[in-house]
C-alpha cells in the first residue's frame, strides 16, 4: 500500500523536524546560560540544574558562586526569554493566519504599545486589583492589549473591509505611535527612574529572577493550549473568513478565542519584559519557509524558535558590547526590520 | 426535497438586495442563476450558504431550518466555491485539498486518517490536480488554482455544491470540463449544483432549471427553454438578443446582435463582381449573405461572401467531394471558409442571369442546367437507380433585403415550385419513367439575402418577394433548359 508508506514517511519527517528543533533550543539553553562575564562548563550546568530539581549531592561539584549564577541569574534569565520569545513568536503566528497578513505581529498590530500602556499604568500608579495582587500587572496588560487589537481590528475594517495587509499595519502603527506618546508623557509626568523606564520599555528579560517566570508561565501555558487546538482553523482561516464560514469554521466562536489567546501571550510576554519587537515576524516567517505554513506544525515550532531566539538575541544584547548591556530589542530590531522589508518585497512580487 | 428557498428576502445590514426568492432543488438537479450585474445573484448565494442571513422567509435544508444547523453540520451538507481564493502563505495543493475534511473531523487528534487521505487523493483525481499535489498553489495557473479550490469543496463531500461564476477565470477547453464533469457528478453522485453563471450559453447547456433575477427580483424559474426566452431575456439585460437553436442538442442558444451605423445602401448586388470561366463562375459580393443552400460547400444557413458554381465533366466521381472541392479551392488560393460551392456538367456560359429591381428590394437569379439526370419525383421509386451522376440545375437566388428564416424556407420553397413548373412546361422528361421530370437528380438550391434594408416576413408565392422570386426563376430556368436543349438563345413564351 504507497498510501500508507507515503504516511509512515511523512510522519517520520516530521518527528527528525521536531527533534532537530527541540536539540537546537536545548543548545541555546545551554550556551545562554554559559556565557557571559564569567564561562561557564556545560557540564557545571547540567550538575546545577539537576542537583536543584533531582537529586542534591549533584551540587557538591559546583562552587556556591557558580551555583548562584547558574540558578538565581541565568537560569531565571533564559527561561523568561525563552517563554517571552516562544509567546511573542506564536502571538504573531496566530495574528498572521487570523489576518491572513504576513506582516501582522503583536508589535505591528500595536498589541504591544497596548499592553505597554497598561503595564505603565500600574507600574507608576501603583494600582493593585484586589484578588489579583501581583497577578495585576500582566492581567491589566493582557486587557489593554486585547482592547487594543479589537480597535485595531475594528478601525481597519471600518476603512478598508478587504483588510488589506497595508492598511493593518497602518493602522496598527497609528495606534502604536498613539499609545507610545501617552506612554512618554506618563514618564516625563513621573520623573524619576527613566532611564530604567525606558530600558524596560525597549524590552529586556534580565534581572527579573523566578517570580516573573512563575507570572508568565500560567498565560504562557493557556495560550499555547489554546492556539494549539485552533490550528486547523488558523489554516482555514489563512484563506480569508469567508472560505473558513464555507469549511464550517464556528467564527465567532474561534475568533474570540484566537485572538484572545494571542493578546494573553502578548500581554503577559510584554508584562515581564517590555515590548520586544519583531520576535513574532521574524520567527513564523522563517518557519514556514523551511517547513511550510501548516499551523499544526507551524505554531509549535514557531514556538521553540521563537523561544531560541530570544535566548540568543539576549545573549548578543549583553555580550556585544560588554559590560554594557544593550536593550534586547535593538538586537531584535536589527534582524526584524530586514526581514520585514523582505516580506513586503515580496508581497509586491506576487 | 434537498434544499427549499420559502419567499426569502434578505441582504447587508437593512439593506434589502434579493426580495421574496422561492427555489427548491432537487438531488441531480443543476440549477443555474442568471441576472445583470447588480440583480443579488452573490448575495442570494451568500444567504443560501449561511453567510448571510435571510431577514424574511425561511430556508430549509433536508426539510431542516438553515438556520439550525451549526457551522460544521451546515458544511458537510453544502461546499462552496467561491470566485477567487488566496492566501498570503505558500500552502501546498494538498494541504489546501485536506482542509476540506475540516467540517468532519470531530476532535483535535483526527481518527479517521485513512479515510480522509483516501477521500482528499479522490477528489484530487477527479478534479485533475492530483498531479499538482505536492507544488505550491500560487505556482498554479489561474485555471488550476479554481480546480484546487474545486477538490477542497468535494473533499467536504457536500450534498450540495454552490459555485460563483465557476468558470471565470479558466479558458474555454477547461470551462467545458469542469461543467461536463459537474454535471456527472450531479447524476452519480445524487449532488445538487447551484452555480451563478455568466454565460446565458453554458447555463442553457447545463442547467436543468434557471433562475433569472433582475434587480433582486426572481422574474423567471423554469427550464432553458422556457426561460430563456428573447423578449424577456432581452429586457433583463437590457440588450439586443436573439435566440436561435442549438445544432445539436434540444437547448436554445442566445447570440448578442452588434448594433452597427453602416446606412444600409440599395446597391449590394449591384457591386458584385462576377467573373465566369468555362472552369468556374465567382460571384464576389462585398459584404456577407446569410444563406441557405444545399450546396456541397457551406450547406444549411451559413454567412458568405464568395459563391463559386464549377464545372465538372459528367464522370466526376470522388467519394469525399468537399475534401476534392476544398482542394481545387486551395490551389485556387480562395478561402473555402466565405465560400458556398456548387457543381455542374452543365456548360457554364450557358448560365442565365436574371435580374429584377423592385421599389424596395432587388433580386439576382442565376440557373444553369444540365437536364441528363432529370427526374420525376412522383415516380422515381420505379427507378433502381441510386447513385447520382451530375447532370443538374443549379439556382442561385440572391435577395437584397432582410428575411427572418421562415421567409428563406419560403423562398426555397417559391423557387422549387417555379422550376418544376418551368420543367413541365419545356416538357423535360424523365427518361426512365417517361413522364415529366421535376428536376434532376442532383439539383441544388441557394437562397441568399443581405439582411439590410426592407424587413420581409414572408416569401411565399402571393408576397412581393414571393411573385418576384419565382417569376424570375420561372423565367431564369426555362431559358437554361432551353440553351441546355441547345435551342439557342431563343425566348418561348
Amino acid at each position: 500500500m504507497p498510501n500508507l508508506f507515503i504516511l509512515k514517511f511523512s510522519t517520520n519527517k516530521i518527528i527528525v523536524r521536531y527533534v532537530f528543533s527541540v536539540i537546537f533550543l536545548l543548545m541555546a539553553l545551554l550556551v545562554g546560560i554559559a556565557l557571559g562575564s564569567v564561562s561557564i562548563p556545560f557540564y557545571q550546568i547540567i550538575m546545577v540544574i539537576l542537583g536543584k530539581t533531582v537529586y542534591t549531592p549533584f551540587l557538591d561539584h559546583v562552587e556556591p558562586m557558580l551555583q548562584n549564577i547558574i540558578w538565581n541569574i541565568r537560569l531565571p534569565r533564559v527561561l523568561l526569554a525563552l517563554f517571552v520569545g516562544g509567546s511573542l513568536a506564536l502571538a504573531g503566528a496566530a495574528f498572521q493566519g487570523f489576518l491572513k497578513n504576513p506582516l501582522a505581529d503583536p508589535y505591528t498590530l500595536g498589541v504591544s504599545s497596548g499592553a505597554a500602556f497598561g503595564a505603565v499604568i500600574v507600574l507608576f500608579f501603583g494600582v493593585t486589583i484586589p484578588l489579583l495582587g501581583e497577578m495585576t500587572l500582566p492581567i491589566v496588560a493582557i486587557f489593554s492589549g486585547f482592547i487594543t487589537l479589537l480597535f485595531v481590528i475594528t478601525f481597519t475594517k471600518v476603512i478598508n473591509r478587504q483588510m488589506a495587509v497595508e492598511t493593518i499595519i497602518l493602522t496598527g502603527i497609528i495606534f502604536s505611535s498613539f499609545l507610545g506618546s501617552f506612554i512618554s508623557l506618563m514618564i516625563a509626568l513621573t520623573g524619576e527612574e527613566l532611564r530604567q523606564i525606558i530600558n524596560w520599555l525597549m524590552g529586556s528579560v534580565s534581572m527579573r529572577g523566578f517570580e516573573y517566570v512563575k507570572l508568565q508561565l500560567p498565560f504562557f501555558i493557556a495560550g499555547i493550549l489554546i492556539l494549539l487546538f485552533n490550528s486547523q482553523e488558523l489554516n482555514a482561516l489563512s484563506f480569508g473568513e469567508e472560505t473558513a464560514k464555507h469549511l464550517g469554521v464556528n467564527l465567532q466562536t474561534r475568533k474570540i478565542l484566537i485572538l484572545l489567546s494571542a493578546a494573553l501571550l502578548t500581554g503577559s510576554a510584554v508584562a515581564v519584559s517590555g515590548t520586544i519587537g519583531f520576535v513574532g515576524l521574524v520567527i513564523p516567517h522563517l518557519v514556514r519557509m523551511l517547513w511550510g505554513p501548516d499551523h499544526k506544525h507551524l505554531l509549535p515550532l514557531a514556538c521553540i524558535y521563537g523561544g531560541a531566539f530570544l535566548i540568543v538575541a539576549d545573549l548578543l544584547a549583553r555580550t556585544i558590547i560588554a559590560p554594557t548591556e544593550l536593550p534586547i530589542g535593538v538586537i531584535t530590531a536589527l534582524i526584524g526590520g530586514p526581514v520585514f522589508a523582505m516580506i513586503m518585497f515580496q508581497l509586491r512580487k506576487v | 426535497m434537498l434544499l427549499q428557498l420559502k419567499n426569502v428576502t434578505g441582504g447587508y445590514n437593512d439593506l434589502e438586495i434579493v426580495k421574496n426568492i422561492s427555489i427548491s432543488v432537487m438531488k441531480g438537479q443543476f440549477l443555474g442563476i442568471l441576472g445583470p450585474n447588480g440583480s443579488g445573484k452573490t448575495t442570494l448565494l451568500k444567504i443560501i450558504s449561511g453567510l448571510l442571513p435571510a431577514s424574511k422567509g425561511e430556508i430549509f435544508l433536508n426539510e431542516r431550518l438553515l438556520s439550525s444547523y451549526s457551522a460544521k453540520t451546515r458544511a458537510r451538507e453544502i461546499a462552496v466555491l467561491p470566485q477567487k481564493t488566496e492566501s498570503a502563505f505558500s500552502y501546498r495543493v494538498k494541504e489546501i485539498v485536506a482542509l476540506g475534511r475540516y467540517p468532519h473531523q470531530t476532535s483535535f487528534f483526527q481518527t479517521k486518517r485513512m479515510e480522509d487521505e483516501q477521500i482528499i487523493n479522490e477528489a484530487m483525481k477527479q478534479t485533475k490536480v492530483f498531479e499538482f499535489k505536492d507544488k505550491f498553489l500560487h505556482a498554479l495557473s489561474g485555471g488550476e488554482q479554481q480546480r484546487v479550490m474545486l477538490a477542497q469543496a468535494l473533499a467536504q463531500q457536500p450534498k450540495l455544491l454552490l459555485l460563483d461564476e465557476p468558470t471565470n477565470h479558466l479558458d474555454i477547453s477547461f470551462q467545458i470540463g469542469l461543467l461536463n464533469s459537474l454535471k456527472n457528478w450531479v447524476k452519480q453522485k445524487s449532488l445538487a449544483v447551484i452555480a451563478i453563471l455568466h454565460d446565458l450559453n453554458i447555463a442553457s447547456l447545463y442547467c436543468d432549471q434557471i433562475l433569472l433575477l433582475e434587480e433582486g427580483r426572481q422574474i423567471a424559474l423554469n427550464k432553458p427553454s422556457i426561460v430563456m426566452e428573447e423578449v424577456q431575456l432581452a429586457k433583463v439585460y437590457k440588450t439586443a438578443l436573439k435566440r436561435n437553436e442549438h445544432p445539436i442538442v434540444p437547448k436554445p442558444l442566445i447570440t448578442f446582435l452588434p448594433t452597427s451605423d453602416d446606412g444600409a445602401t440599395r446597391n449590394i448586388i449591384d457591386s458584385f463582381s462576377i467573373s465566369q470561366t468555362t472552369e468556374m463562375m465567382v460571384i464576389h459580393s462585398p459584404v456577407p449573405f446569410k444563406t441557405l443552400s444545399s450546396a456541397v460547400l457551406g450547406a444549411g444557413f451559413s454567412w458568405k461572401r464568395i459563391f463559386i458554381n464549377r464545372h465538372v465533366p459528367k464522370n466526376y466521381h470522388y467519394d469525399d467531394a468537399q475534401a476534392e472541392f476544398n482542394s481545387f479551392l486551395t490551389a485556387k488560393k480562395i478561402n473555402s471558409a466565405e465560400v458556398i460551392g456548387m457543381m455542374t456538367a452543365a456548360n457554364l456560359e450557358k448560365a442565365v442571369i436574371v435580374e429584377k429591381k423592385e421599389s424596395n428590394f432587388s433580386l439576382l437569379v442565376i440557373v444553369t442546367a444540365g437536364l441528363s439526370n432529370a427526374v420525376d419525383v412522383s415516380r422515381s421509386y420505379f427507378s433502381t437507380e441510386t447513385k447520382s451522376t451530375i447532370g443538374t440545375i443549379n439556382t442561385w437566388v440572391f435577395i437584397e433585403g432582410n428575411l427572418p428564416e421562415a421567409a428563406f424556407v419560403q423562398a426555397l420553397m417559391t423557387a422549387t415550385e417555379a422550376k418544376v413548373k418551368a420543367l413541365h412546361d419545356e416538357e423535360v422528361k424523365d427518361p426512365v419513367t417517361q413522364t415529366i421530370a421535376t428536376g434532376t437528380s442532383t439539383d441544388c438550391t441557394l437562397i441568399s439575402a443581405s439582411q439590410t434594408g426592407t424587413h420581409f416576413d414572408y416569401a411565399g408565392t402571393i408576397t412581393p418577394l414571393g411573385k418576384t422570386i419565382g417569376h424570375a426563376v420561372y423565367e431564369a430556368t426555362r431559358t437554361a433548359i432551353q440553351r441546355d436543349k441547345g435551342e439557342g438563345n431563343v425566348i418561348k413564351h
